[in-house]
């Protein structure tokens, strides 16, 4: 009866002992393999990364919400990934173009055009339009001088080149 | 982002040529180049680019205000008019009374920049005034 005891006693430390061993050799992905995914992804190049204990922490800067938000998913996605924490910022977006009122652009295009007495320009809500004609030379050197006034844009459709 | 696509090559040579504050902003349908050229050559050679892309620059959908860095106050530029002489005036604008003339090729000191239009020059002979830039080219 005791022997059998024992007996039992030691199929079950065998099976408990092996069922740790088998527990602990699960395939376990490390913080490196998880930092080493998030790298090749393009998508999240810009961005930095930390991994400690399956959590990913991501910081920089996002182009903007829908990207910060993508990058957070695509990480999620990982296996191994327990949780993201998201310290991404949003890019500032870029100032706006400052668009000239129509007096200085008016004063910019008579300089512009002292010395081409066969092409007119008029400004209208930042819009230079250009009329008349004249050679593929001058219309560069206008060109050049009118982009340089900050004009919403330059319009010449009704320009005739020689 | 499809101006951008078209006028890629424009906007990759300004990078790699070292073009500094380079904005590149697309809105309402024009795309708006803006930055600082290291040399006249290299905004010589992104208005070529743009003149390719773009023949005669007629489509309306760029605003390119490309300055030279080297435009500084002291720099030396040698006036590059067809061939006439270049009017200094009193003030900054072709309103304003002339009061000297610097000769086709002539060399001058740039002064100070009343704005990228209007240099405030000064020939070696020791007259002043405001020059249009466009016939002004930096000696480098």
């Amino acid at each position: 009866m005791k022997k059998t005891l024992y007996r039992l006693l030691r199929v079950s430390m065998v099976v408990a002992m092996a069922s740790i061993w088998l527990f602990s050799c699960k395939p376990k992905i490390s913080g490196q393999d998880i930092e080493a995914k998030i790298q090749s992804n393009s998508a999240l190049s810009h961005l930095a990364v930390t991994v400690k204990d399956g959590v990913v922490t991501l910081s920089g800067e996002a182009k903007d919400e829908a990207d910060r938000a993508n990058s957070e998913a695509a990480v999620k996605s990982i296996e191994g990934v327990k949780e993201v924490v998201n310290n991404t910022t949003i890019a500032p977006a870029p100032a706006p173009v400052e668009i000239a009122a129509d007096d200085p652009l008016t004063k910019g295009i008579a300089d512009a055009l002292k010395d081409f007495p066969t092409v007119k320009a008029t400004a209208n809500d930042g819009v230079i339009t250009v009329t008349g004609e004249t050679t593929a030379a001058n219309w560069k050197k206008i060109k050049m001088a009118l982009d340089g006034l900050k004009s919403k844009k330059v319009d010449a459709t009704a320009l005739k080149i020689n | 982002m499809a101006l951008q696509d078209k006028y890629k090559q424009l906007v990759d040579t300004a990078t790699a040529s070292g073009v500094a504050n380079l904005q590149v902003r697309e809105q309402d349908g024009v795309l708006y180049i803006d930055g600082e050229a290291p040399s006249g050559s290299v905004k010589d050679q992104l208005w070529d680019i743009y003149g390719k892309i773009d023949p005669n620059f007629l489509s309306g959908d760029v605003v390119m205000n490309i300055n030279v860095a080297s435009a500084v106050a002291g720099a030396r530029a040698k006036v590059t008019t067809e061939k006439s002489n270049l009017n200094i005036r009193k003030g900054p604008g072709t309103d304003q009374p002339i009061v000297g003339k610097a000769a086709h090729n002539e060399t001058v000191t740039l002064v100070s920049k009343a704005n990228d239009q209007w240099w405030l020059i000064r020939t070696d002979a020791g007259e002043e005034g405001y020059s249009y830039a466009q016939y002004l080219t930096v000696v480098e």
